[in-house]
């Protein structure tokens, strides 16, 4: 086993508070890894550091064999890693297909063969009835839906979902998970997620890191974690095992 | 090659368009047969804010980068053009060749040192004013170019219309800027429907989720202001040709920049067609206006700029995507929301 994604000793600050403090994993070629922890933990900023959106103060990030802290959020886009927002955000005056057009054009030149990849990707996530609609029209599962397709779009190595069932009903929740396996089981796809909804995370993950205060407290199987004692402490309460 | 572009060019829009088009596009070509001097200056006025109007679209109603200096790009050809004219006796076409890299790289001076040092919405906007008021009283003081005292284009009387050398009678100039205005709307949907147009779209809407998409931000928004700047730069040729005077402190004017996106923002930005229907309804209306007014002896200065703004604050209040967006969706032209 390679590691397709490698942290080392990753640090952010932001004036007196550090969201991230030291923080190493590795994420193998073909799983999925969830990072888990309460609100504040430093999540967010974790992935921001990855997907270029943030520099970080120490360490480093080498992706597929090369190190990309330095790289703008475009270029590690380029290298192979597409993410999802916490908060969504289509494009919302493009049409849904438009949306996923802009993705598919990342490694395309043709407008027309870019609008093929979106179709068959829409087809696959239950939105091509609605490809011609102003992406702010869409209901939030659907725009959830729309913001996986378009990172899908670019063709990533590695996905970053920021808490892509959040806020959905446990059926829809489970529809996404199904079709995300299914993604990982069918294309090899590589998923780094985040995520608050244990339900996805147990159905998902193969391994889990649990962040607390930005430290890596824990990490491991997803069944491993919850019976951590300090997890248990920190994150999910007591009451929840 | 020629068959990678036309389906781009006709893609997706729907037989009416096409009608309409052409229809438009007749009546156009027929004007000059039909109208008197007065309205075909008038129709040369719509034309030249419907071509600026297309121009400053690519900036902000494609890539949503608000400029209020526009004024600068067409400011720069007029002078570029003029100068070649009055002191090497060179054409203006050629004059425009030379004008294109010149208000390109304008264009990409600012865009570097906004998109560079991540100046963006209003500061982007009042960034691109400060360069236009910058040259404006820098042409002021340039010797070279008659400074304030103005720039005068030699007229002389030709028998017949000369279009190499912009010399004849307004129908000429009339067809020139008709020409102009549609290969400037051809370019633009051409423009919009490239994989280009698609990235600026994605800018526009969020620029941050279009980086994290792999939109490379700063090159797509450096296209967008060397193209419009480069298209802007066309209008100051017409318009020193057409006018034969030149003074910084009218082509440099922050107003000049305000009048050429009145008719987009009223027409409907980021629309093909918001631009030349922005310059009709606006200009038009203005026309009448003053024709009325005229003819009962109200005439008075400043009354068209008080009638840009109404018409400005109606549009705002009342049609906020522009009058064009409703107007098709009434008229069936779009394939959106089924």
């Amino acid at each position: 086993m390679t590691a397709l994604l490698s942290l080392q000793q990753l640090s952010k600050r932001f004036r007196g508070l550090v969201a991230v403090d030291g923080v190493s994993f590795e994420v193998q070629q073909g799983e999925i890894f969830a990072v888990i922890g309460a609100n504040g933990a430093g999540k967010t900023t974790l992935f921001n550091m990855i997907a270029g959106a943030l520099k970080p103060d120490h360490g480093s990030i080498v992706f597929d064999g090369k190190p990309i802290q330095d790289l703008s959020p475009d270029v590690v886009c380029r290298r192979g890693i597409a993410r999802t927002f916490q908060l969504v955000r289509p494009f919302p005056a493009l049409s849904v297909e438009d949306n996923v057009v802009v993705g598919a054009l990342l490694h395309r030149h043709g407008v027309g063969e870019a609008r093929a990849r979106a179709q068959a990707l829409l087809r696959r996530f239950d939105l091509f009835d609605r490809r011609h609609h102003p992406a702010s029209a869409l209901t939030l599962p659907d725009r959830k839906r729309l913001e996986v397709v378009r990172a899908l779009a670019t063709e990533p190595k590695l996905l970053l979902l920021d808490e892509v069932v959040a806020g959905l009903r446990p059926t829809e929740v489970d529809r996404l998970v199904a079709v995300l396996r299914e993604l990982n089981r069918d294309s090899g796809l590589t998923i780094l997620m985040i995520e608050h909804v244990m339900r996805a995370v147990m159905a998902l993950a193969g391994r889990v890191l649990v962040l607390d205060h930005g430290v890596a407290i824990a990490a491991g199987t997803p069944d491993q974690v919850v019976r951590d004692p300090a997890v248990v402490q920190s994150y999910l309460g007591a009451e929840a095992v | 090659m020629s068959a990678a572009w036309l389906p781009r060019l006709n893609g997706g829009a729907s037989r009416r368009i096409f009608v309409l088009l052409a229809l438009l596009l007749a009546v156009l070509l027929a004007a000059p047969w039909i109208v008197n001097d007065y309205l075909l200056t008038v129709l040369i006025v719509i034309l030249y804010s419907a071509f600026t109007g297309q121009a400053w679209n690519i900036m902000m109603g494609f890539a949503g980068q608000l400029s209020l200096g526009h004024a600068l790009y067409a400011g720069l050809g007029a002078y570029m053009a003029a100068v070649l004219f009055v002191d090497f006796g060179i054409g203006p076409w050629i004059g425009f060749l030379a004008a294109v890299p010149v208000a390109a790289a304008c264009g990409a001076v600012i865009g570097f040192l906004a998109f560079r040092f991540g100046v963006a919405g209003v500061y982007f906007a009042i960034l691109t004013i400060a360069f236009a008021e910058f040259v404006r009283i820098g042409f002021d003081h340039i010797a070279a170019v008659n400074a304030s005292a103005g720039l005068f284009l030699p007229v002389r009387q030709v028998a017949h219309n000369d279009v190499w050398h912009l010399r004849g009678d307004p129908a000429m100039f009339y067809y020139v800027i008709l020409a102009a205005t549609v290969v400037a709307f051809i370019l633009c949907r051409l423009l919009l429907e490239s994989r280009l147009g698609y990235f600026w779209r994605a800018i526009r809407e969020d620029e941050e989720a279009a980086r994290a998409a792999g939109v490379p931000t700063f090159r797509c928004k450096m296209y967008a202001v060397m193209i419009s700047a480069a298209l802007t730069s066309f209008a100051g040729v017409f318009y020193a040709f057409f006018y034969n005077n030149l003074f910084p402190e009218q082509v440099f004017n922050i107003g000049r920049s305000i009048e050429m996106i009145l008719g987009p923002v009223i027409g409907g930005t980021g629309t093909l067609f918001g631009p030349i229907l922005g310059a009709f309804v606006l200009t038009g209306l203005a026309e009448t206006l003053n024709s009325i007014m005229g003819a009962f002896g109200l005439g008075m200065p400043g009354a068209t700029q008080v009638f840009y703004g109404v018409c400005l604050l109606v549009v705002i209040v009342v049609l906020p995507e522009g009058v064009w967006p409703p107007l098709a969706r009434r008229l069936g032209l779009t394939k959106e929301w089924p």
